[in-house]
């Protein structure tokens, strides 16, 4: 059984239609993500199955649960990590968690074991008693990540996991959802507009103007595309060129002091293209599709990398200066 | 409620998170405590000089009650108010996803509101020595009744307006278009029977002045009968208090449900 399911989920603010319609399962031990830019509904649809806003229309449930007349069996399955921060910077590492673990009804005893292990986890338990104000935003992630996880859920949520953070914390989030997917078989929904990211996902959904456009594992969607592109420098482009077409049948396109090839299987053809040709070549380079390349093929647009929420820093200042 | 042990220990661990807070910034503690000192002793100092003592009571200590009053309402509202900073800060998320009713985290956030207001109550009563107040064992239980329903009720009524707010802005508004106004206008500062008709009548409607008067009735019972002392039967000072907790109750609950 899918441990999340979604059919014909429709969410509207006023006449606005974040969602569209979306229609989606996740297995269990699946690292799923959803991939669009902002705005596409992506947070809108976590929040849905988080419980905390109620659907349209259409049907939606998480670890058999139904998001809307069983919210409470939903919460007792989850763990969240949203978006933006929601720790107490006001209390000790130790506290915010000791706080999450009473809410979810764990005894004393049971709760510090597994805020210890949670945050040896993480690799936080030497800050455990400083309070989280001081923290920087890497650490905040990660104490986030172990308060998701102390409830042992079924089913994780994470909603742009490691936007605004470092490549070495963003790298050390996604080793630690690797080891945990591995050791405790947890379902991970997440939302995502680093393709690099969505990469690591298991399968992926790409979202855009609250529909879902394409889905499958990052291999799929990119070998819908037309293939790798082989890019050959040689001293001799047009005898080059020849060669090719009349060796392999192919036809490359001259460019500038080489060709270029799109060929399915590049990894493939590169060698036997290197082995089978006489005309001296100077460079070879060999380009895969991107989840990019993905998007922009269906939807004409590249998904923006930063500048992604223009009001994110100045919510962060007064987040810091005012608490 | 599936769980009733789940819900109390989400009630409690809701309100020992405020009360944490509170005590470990010292300088809160200190900043609240100044507002009712500096009342009682610079104001109340300076009036005694002025305002002859009445059936026995002198100015300072005809204010104190409503000090303690003061005291509560802003505890309680500031305390209440927490619930905009929750959300301004997302912390509110992490609360409302949590697998616990609507109800126990109003609770929390009451009891939150009341334990925080009943410490700076005793506080205060540090000083009841010093203004010449005789205080039994009895009348400090029923201080400690009155001031816990005050401040219970009063929290709810911030729950109920602070789940209106939707940003922290809306909070001069508030201070001074509705804190201050039923603070000045609840018979703290001055006997509400000698107030202009029209600002009386608006004392009448206010629910701290019976808070207030249930607090003279216990402090200054020696005065009653003169404009020192308090005004209604210690009775009617209960039933409107024990009433407003009620609306307020209730109120604050379905508000904060439909806001969440």
């Amino acid at each position: 059984m899918s441990n999340i399911t979604v059919n014909s989920l429709v969410r509207k603010f006023g006449a606005v239609t974040a969602v569209d319609g979306i229609s989606f399962s996740v297995e269990p031990g699946e690292v799923f993500g959803f991939l669009g830019p902002n705005g596409a509904g992506k947070s809108t649809t976590i929040s849905i199955l988080c419980t905390l806003l109620a659907p349209t229309s259409g049907e939606a449930s998480v670890g058999g649960f139904d998001c809307v007349r069983d919210a409470d069996a939903v919460r007792r399955s989850i763990g969240i990590i949203f978006q933006d921060p929601t720790l107490d910077n006001g209390l000790t590492a130790f506290e915010n968690l000791l706080f999450h673990a009473y809410l979810y009804g764990l005894d004393r005893r049971t709760a510090r074991k597994r805020i210890d292990d949670a945050l040896s986890l993480v690799g936080l338990s030497g800050r455990k008693n400083e309070l989280v104000r001081k923290f920087s935003g890497g650490m905040k992630r990660r104490l986030e990540i172990a308060r998701g996880i102390l409830n042992y859920p079924k089913v994780l949520f994470m909603d742009e996991p490691t936007i605004g953070l470092d490549p070495q914390t963003r790298n050390m989030i996604w080793e630690f959802i690797r080891e945990l997917k591995k050791n405790t078989g947890i379902t991970v929904f997440m939302t995502t507009h680093y393709l690099e990211e969505a990469e690591f996902c298991d399968r992926i959904a790409i979202i855009d103007t609250g529909r879902i456009i394409a889905s499958g594992t990052p291999a799929e969607l990119k070998a819908g595309l037309q293939g790798d592109t082989l890019k050959l420098s040689a001293i001799d482009p047009n005898g080059l060129m020849m060669e090719i077409r009349e060796k392999f049948g192919m036809e490359p396109k001259i460019t500038d002091g080489g060709i270029t090839l799109t060929v399915k299987q590049g990894d493939e053809i590169l060698p036997a293209l290197i082995k089978g040709l006489s005309t001296k070549i100077t460079a070879v380079s060999m380009t895969s599709p991107t989840l990019n390349d993905v998007f922009l093929s269906l939807t004409g647009k590249n998904i923006r990398e930063e500048g992604s929420d223009p009001y994110g820093p100045v919510r962060s200042y007064v987040r810091h200066g005012g608490h | 409620m599936a769980n009733l042990a789940h819900e109390i220990k989400a009630i409690y661990v809701i309100s020992y998170r405020e009360l944490k807070k509170f005590i470990r910034e010292r300088s809160r503690i200190m900043g609240t405590m100044a507002r009712p000192i500096l009342w009682l002793f610079v104001v109340g100092g300076g009036m005694s000089r002025l305002v002859r003592p009445v059936g026995g009571v002198s100015y300072t200590q005809f204010i104190f009650p409503g000090m303690i009053g003061m005291t509560i309402l802003f505890a309680s509202i500031f305390s209440a108010i927490s619930i905009v900073w929750d959300r301004e800060f997302g912390f509110l998320k992490e609360i409302l996803v949590a697998p616990i009713s609507r109800f126990s985290v109003v609770v929390g956030k009451a009891m939150a509101g009341t334990s925080i207001s009943m410490l700076q109550v005793l506080i205060l009563l540090i000083f009841v020595p010093v203004l010449g107040i005789k205080l039994n064992v009895l009348q400090f239980l029923l201080l400690f009744v009155s001031s816990g329903m005050l401040a219970f009720s009063l929290t709810c009524f911030g729950i109920l307006v602070a789940s209106r707010m939707t940003s922290y802005e809306g909070f001069n508004i508030i201070m001074n278009f509705l804190v201050m106004p039923m603070f000045f206008l609840s018979g703290a500062m001055y006997p509400v029977k000698l107030m202009p008709p029209v600002l009386r009548e608006i004392t009448y409607a206010n629910p701290l002045t019976y808070g207030v008067d249930g607090l003279k009735n216990i402090l200054l019972a020696g005065a009653s009968g003169t404009p020192m002392g308090p005004e209604y039967p210690a009775l009617v000072d209960f039933a409107v208090v024990a009433g407003f907790l009620a609306v307020t109750a209730v109120l604050s609950n379905l508000s904060f449900r439909r806001a969440a």
